[in-house]
């Protein structure tokens, strides 16, 4: 599966552990949220860096005391269909100002790409390599904005509010 | 009505390109019909029995005739030649073929309108009062937030894959003709003692198979915090919404497991994070989406000139004057419903030429505007009074000047078994019987204000649970059966309807319904007494018996 990171294909340095997989010496590893929990102490000294995967029905909250640490948070769309992840991601960059990588893993497909960067993703487990081929183009589908966001994108009602005040300029 | 600019106009084109992309992957094979399903879904395009259904968002109501010429040059270019207005304010064709409806997207964004959100599990239509701006009374037009809304649930990045749809209605009469008790939101607009426009927020109404009426979240929202309060309902839904069984993921199941008070609990403390954001709204953006919409230069006119006086000698033009033309805020000018109603015709149905003579109409005597109401009808918002005669005339030549507005034969009906892929039983056919049934309009008229609605299946597209007498097709055996319920309404005193015993075959419905307005007529005290209020007076039992004595 691809990995899109930067706007760009690029290779993923993390390796996913299970619940249950023996601890590899070095290297970066996406820990699920449970084990994490578990034995943050420990993951967290070793060399290498860690990232968690949280699942979409737990609370995001919970991860807060960590987010300074860590270097990924891995959210997870079941399907396409269920949008809770959209929520995790805006409280972990608007309201815990989580600054690491979020990664958008599950299905993932061309048509929420510009959903999950204004929601706060910056990294893609693409389930199709066209789509991940495709994600410069398809970033840049849209120019127009309706609702304010932590990705900074200027709104419609404030663009509007500008060219109103640049407007008044002359008059 | 509002006026798109470059950055509306903009949006809705990126909107329309993505969606051509969208369905030449699906005709190349790149999508699977799953991963399609839910893009055409967000655009408005169900698979229904016989062919691909689209339907098109007229927001809060509000058409300009520009626009009403677009939906018939869609009607007449891509489909049958006519389309079917619906209970939200939105309207669909039913013949569309899926390769042709890029273009015609692209022919509605020329006049901005669109399907965005019109179906799929999302924020959509916002829907209004059709008499806003111009209804007597009304405290402030709206429509001006229904827009603000409109746009902040447009393409949402956070809320555009919720547990199931989500519905907006707002209304700022004492009298609601939007039905906000049965939406998932229902904002009523009101003025603190401060003079301040806020709103009272209602939660978790709606219709389907476990009805209820909306509860009161907030007495008092102000207006510059409406956006994070909907926004602090929303996260707790998407968060907490059910997502395991489809019949128990909206917002009113969470919010009647939860308990009201446990609910607004929780989206008190959400919107207490966000409430001082920048979802806060300050009166220069709300003066500035005010500022595009366009209100008519109104002449001063005569309450009662010389052309009514004229044209009350005519009973056909008083039936209809009586029947159709309601109070405009401006005394010189009226609010002209047109029924979508004829005798013996599906509910909601327009031909693309009446759409088109419609526009003109809207023209010559209603400052370019026309409204949809959620009961399938049209209206002309802003007609001289002197020119009612003139304006009936052309109506009644179109076969629009039915007067049956709010009358027995003013059906409510979701297109069922000969559409949609979902019914278990036929709608229109018996809807069209019971016009064929109260065609005399002096009988319509003796029994009064009656909604009667009508669903094909439990989903309840026909608001079956709000009609004052309420029809609802099941499939039993292999059979159409339908059961009837009375005593349900949509407006400010919002209630669900009671069931009045077994089930009907299609072929008794008609005679029960007429079973039950004959028992009304002989049970009502005066002439007054609507057909609601004898039912809330006396309860079910007397209609019951009638139904059933013979049964």
């Amino acid at each position: 599966m691809p990995l899109v990171n930067g706007g760009k294909i690029v290779d993923d340095s993390f390796v996913k552990l299970a619940v249950d997989t023996p601890l590899p010496e070095g290297g970066d590893i996406l820990v699920p949220a449970e084990r994490f929990l578990g034995e943050a102490e420990g993951l967290l000294k070793r060399a290498g860096k860690v990232g968690v995967i949280w699942p979409n029905n737990r609370d995001i909250a919970e991860l807060v005391p960590y987010l300074g640490k860590i270097a990924a948070v891995a959210l997870v769309f079941p399907t396409f269909r269920d949008g809770r992840a959209y929520s995790q991601a805006r409280l972990l960059r608007e309201r815990y100002n989580y600054r690491g990588e979020l990664r958008a893993t599950g299905q993932v497909l061309r048509d929420q790409f510009v959903f999950m960067l204004r929601a706060g993703f910056d990294s893609f487990e693409v389930k199709k390599q066209a789509d991940a081929e495709a994600f410069m183009q398809t970033a840049k589908r849209y120019s127009v904005f309706y609702q304010p966001t932590g990705d900074g994108r200027i709104t419609a009602l404030h663009r509007r509010m500008q060219l109103r005040h640049s407007e008044g300029v002359g008059t | 009505m509002y006026a798109y600019d470059e950055i509306d106009r903009t949006l809705v084109n990126e909107r329309v390109s993505e969606f051509r992309d969208q369905v030449q992957r699906r005709l190349s094979g790149e999508l699977t019909e799953d991963e399609f399903k839910m893009l055409r879904l967000q655009n408005g395009v169900y698979l229904q029995l016989h062919a691909y259904m689209f339907r098109v968002a007229i927001p809060y109501g509000t058409l300009a005739s520009n626009q009403l010429r677009a939906l018939a040059h869609v009607a007449r270019k891509y489909d049958r030649g006519y389309g079917h207005f619906t209970t939200r304010q939105n309207i669909q064709f039913n013949w569309i073929k899926l390769s042709d409806l890029p273009d015609a997207l692209a022919d509605l964004a020329e006049v901005g309108i669109h399907a965005m959100q019109t179906s799929g599990n999302n924020m959509r239509n916002v829907t209004s009062d059709q008499w806003a701006g111009v209804a007597p009374g009304e405290i402030e037009d709206p429509r001006i937030w229904s827009e603000l809304i409109r746009q902040h649930t447009t393409l949402h990045p956070e809320f555009s894959f919720l547990p199931r749809k989500f519905k907006i209605a707002i209304t700022a009469s004492d009298h609601d003709r939007a039905a906000i008790k049965v939406h998932d939101i229902g904002l009523r607009l009101i003025r603190n003692e401060k003079g301040e426009t806020g709103f009272e927020v209602l939660v978790g109404g709606g219709l389907g198979r476990t009805p209820f009426i909306g509860k009161t979240i907030k007495h008092f929202v102000h207006g510059r915090d409406l956006l994070s309060y909907i926004e602090a309902i929303l996260r707790v839904y998407n968060q907490y919404g059910r997502r395991d069984n489809i019949y128990k993921a909206r917002i009113k199941i969470l919010v009647h497991e939860l308990g009201i008070e446990k609910f607004s609990r929780e989206v008190e403390e959400e919107w207490q994070q966000i409430r001082y954001s920048s979802l806060q709204i300050d009166d220069e953006v709300i003066e500035d989406i005010r500022s595009r919409f366009i209100y008519p230069a109104y002449e001063k006119l005569p309450h009662m000139p010389d052309e009514l006086r004229q044209a009350a000698a005519d009973p056909e033009f008083e039936a209809w004057r009586k029947n159709s033309v309601a109070a405009h805020k401006n005394p010189g000018y009226s609010v002209v419903t047109i029924s979508l109603k004829p005798i013996g015709a599906p509910p909601g149905d327009a031909t693309a030429e009446q759409m088109d003579a419609l526009a003109d109409l809207a023209d010559k005597y209603s400052f370019g505007e026309i409204r949809v109401g959620h009961e399938q009808n049209l209206a002309l918002p802003h007609v001289a009074k002197r020119d009612l005669p003139a304006l009936w005339k052309a109506l009644d030549k179109l076969g629009l000047a039915t007067p049956n507005v709010n009358l027995i034969t003013d059906i409510i009906a979701c297109p069922g078994l000969d559409y949609c892929s979902l019914a278990n039983a036929r709608s229109i056919p018996i809807a069209q019987e019971l016009t064929r049934r109260f065609a005399n309009h002096e009988l319509a008229n003796l029994i009064g204000r009656l909604h009667i609605n009508i669903s094909g299946c439990i989903n309840a597209c026909g608001h079956h649970h709000v009609g004052h007498i309420g029809i609802l097709g099941v499939e039993k055996n292999g059979e159409e059966v339908y059961q009837i319920t009375i005593g349900g309404r949509a407006d400010e005193n919002a209630a669900l309807g009671t069931l009045i015993g077994p089930g009907v075959k299609f072929d008794e419905v008609a005679d029960v319904v007429e079973d039950i307005v004959e028992a009304y007529l002989a049970l009502r005290e005066r002439p007054e007494e609507l057909f609601m209020d004898t039912v809330k007076r006396l309860g079910v039992e007397p209609f019951k018996e009638r139904v059933y004595a013979t049964r």
